[in-house]
């Protein structure tokens, strides 16, 4: 019978919410499902996995999982795609797995593609998939060839999370760290300091821009995101300013997010910060100027000064969550 | 010891992007064509490495319709590669087959190198896939989305950020292949004598057959290609800030139903 691998990704025993969409896409069709999940308390997800309908939890919990390493990870995740020869194999487009699957692409000579915002699979295993092209100018059907297992790489936040029916108790599988000298060693991982999810998983997400006049104006946007439960992005023109990292820049030399809510405050809406967000679902616009392009794309506009409008709406945001 | 950049040559951000009457991709007419953003991180690094004395020389590569993708490899040479390869192929090929290609150009060119060098992604099909697909056809370590590079001799340190502001480091053992991001350094213009220079310098070109890949290693193919839905006007709202502000809060919550 035709299976489909989902390569899940946990944080605190629990399984991402990315790992949560493709579950629910996987037992959409019906297949088989076989999850593979690799770092310490990787075994401790069984439980969670079989709720997901689950059959087969392939488990590798080990603390040589817990930092990743391109080489030690492609040569798991070959292995265990060659022996178990998936039909489709399902991953979050995250960036451990974009740097990942590509490379276990080419060595088991398969195909893979990411960033989809849509996907069918059928109950004997071929993939319907679309994905934006040209930084979201247009999109495209990917069509797979000569590829054993098609691997799917899905943008967080696409998919609708469906509950499962029927709890299964899946048979786990341990596999083991290869002993293996490598060319890659994994020096120091530096822990960013937010807290927060980041911007290409986040659904909400606040961004601001050359409107905010000066780095310390962002507080503003902090305090509202913070309400919400929301990223903080940032338009390519401050992050050039030194007012903020590039981990926080959206756009075409940014990164590409699709959250459910994006508001975008003293932003003037340029083609290439367009491309990175115009996916999102509802856009919030909020620019002095009414002419701003931003306007076009944004599903509610405010024409007004951010430093009234953002705090306004920071005070009405907690009225509204905390009854 | 010799560096390769691979470049890809891509639709200038501002262009309008048309669609081919079939929908089977982009129509060509009227675009403007750049060296894709990212690569020209790559080729910078690749530069300055050789003027730090740690490569011999610069080779760049590129592939697809030569008499356009060539341009992009003179923008490469006007900034200071030292010679350049065009691999003649089809404007589809997909990672797979593009990067069983580059590999394929590396080997003819002799094999020996230090660092092979690319952008993490090319802007027009976002796949960030042609460099680990390279990394593996060439059998060496690699690296994405890379913002420092320091080489030694025999390995390299590099930085790379992932999500939430992670900062990875990993060390190499080289020969490698690294992918930059934007941050790993200020890429220079092409001067004016370097421009001149690079219509003198040689651009060798092969054939797809000759770098040992074809039509058959492409493994993911674009089709039906479509517009995205036009967007439903924009509802403005009016008042004064406070007005406006609770306004907006209600629509999120009643009527897009997103907080
Ligand atoms: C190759 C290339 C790649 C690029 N990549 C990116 C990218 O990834 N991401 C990106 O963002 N940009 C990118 N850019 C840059 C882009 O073209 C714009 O320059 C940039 O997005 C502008 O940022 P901004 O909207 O913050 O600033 P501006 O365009 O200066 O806009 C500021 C806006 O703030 C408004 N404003 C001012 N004061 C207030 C106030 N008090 N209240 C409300 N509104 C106010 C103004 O009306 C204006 O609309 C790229 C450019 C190129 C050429």
């Amino acid at each position: 019978m035709a299976h489909v691998l989902v390569f899940t990704e946990f944080a605190n025993g629990q399984l991402k919410k990315g790992s949560l969409e493709l579950l629910s896409a996987a037992r959409k069709s019906g297949l088989k499902i076989q999850a593979l999940a690799l770092g310490t308390g990787a075994k401790g997800l069984a439980d969670a996995l079989g709720k997901e309908g689950v059959d087969e939890a392939i488990v590798g919990d080990n603390a040589a999982f817990d930092k990743y390493n391109p080489e030690l990870f492609t040569e798991v995740v070959a292995g265990i795609l060659s022996g178990k020869k998936p039909e489709v194999v399902l991953a979050s487009s995250t960036m451990l797995a974009r740097d990942l699957f590509p490379r276990v692409a080419a060595r088991i000579g398969t195909g893979v593609t990411s960033d989809c915002t849509e996907i069918e699979i059928s109950s004997s295993g071929d993939v319907k998939a679309r994905r934006p092209m040209y930084a979201g100018k247009c999109t495209a059907e990917v069509a797979f060839e000569n590829s054993p297992s098609k691997i799917v790489l899905m943008r967080p936040n696409q998919l609708t999370i469906t509950p499962a029916t029927a709890a299964k108790s899946p048979t786990v599988e341990e596999v083991s760290a290869p002993a293996k000298d490598l060319k890659t060693l994994v020096k120091e991982i530096v822990k960013g300091t937010s807290g927060k999810l980041d911007l290409t998983e986040a659904n909400i997400i606040v961004a601001g821009g050359r409107g905010m006049k000066e780095p310390g104006n962002f507080k503003m946007l902090e305090d509202l995101a913070d309400v919400l439960g929301a990223t903080v992005g940032a338009s390519r023109a401050v992050v050039d300013a030194g007012w903020v990292p590039h981990t926080m820049q959206v756009g075409q030399t940014g990164k590409t997010v699709a959250p459910t809510l994006y508001i975008a405050a003293g932003i003037s809406g340029a083609i290439q910060h367009l491309a990175g967000m115009s996916g999102s679902k509802v856009i919030v616009a909020i620019n002095k100027d009414a002419n701003a392009p931003i306007f076009q794309k944004a599903t509610y506009g405010i024409v007004g000064d951010a430093f009234e409008i953002v705090p306004l709406l920071t005070e009405e945001f907690k009225k509204l969550l905390h009854h | 010891m010799k560096i390769y950049v691979c470049i890809k040559q891509v639709p200038d951000t501002e262009t309008k992007i048309k669609l081919k009457a079939d929908n089977g991709g982009i129509d060509p007419t009227g675009v403007k064509w750049v060296m894709n953003p990212y690569d020209e991180f790559a080729v910078e690094e690749a530069l300055k490495l050789k003027e730090g004395g740690k490569a011999t020389s610069v080779t760049v590569i590129t592939l697809g319709p030569k008499a356009r993708v060539v341009e992009a490899l003179r923008t490469a040479l006007a900034m200071g590669a030292d010679d350049a390869v065009v691999v003649d192929a089809p404007e589809d090929l997909d990672p797979s087959a593009t990067a069983k290609a580059l590999a394929g150009a590396i080997k003819a060119e002799g094999g020996d190198f230090k660092f092979v060098l690319t952008g993490k992604l090319a802007i027009d099909d976002n796949a960030a896939s042609v460099s680990q697909m390279l990394a593996e056809y060439l059998q060496a370590p690699h690296a994405t989305v890379v913002s420092k590079l320091e080489a030694g001799d025999t390995n390299a340190t590099i930085e790379r950020e992932t999500e939430g502001g992670t900062r990875e480091v990993l060390q190499l053992t080289l020969p490698a292949v690294i992918a930059a991001n934007k941050g790993l350094n200020m890429p220079r213009y092409a001067s004016l004598p370097g421009i001149m220079k690079a219509k003198k310098k040689p651009v060798k070109e092969l054939t797809l057959e000759a770098v040992g890949a074809s039509a058959a290693d492409i493994r993911v193919k674009f089709k039906n290609y479509q517009l995205p839905p036009e967007k439903p006007a924009v509802k403005m709202i009016s008042g004064d800030s406070a007005a406006q502000a609770q306004t907006l809060a209600k629509l999120l919550r009643e009527e897009a139903k997103v907080i």
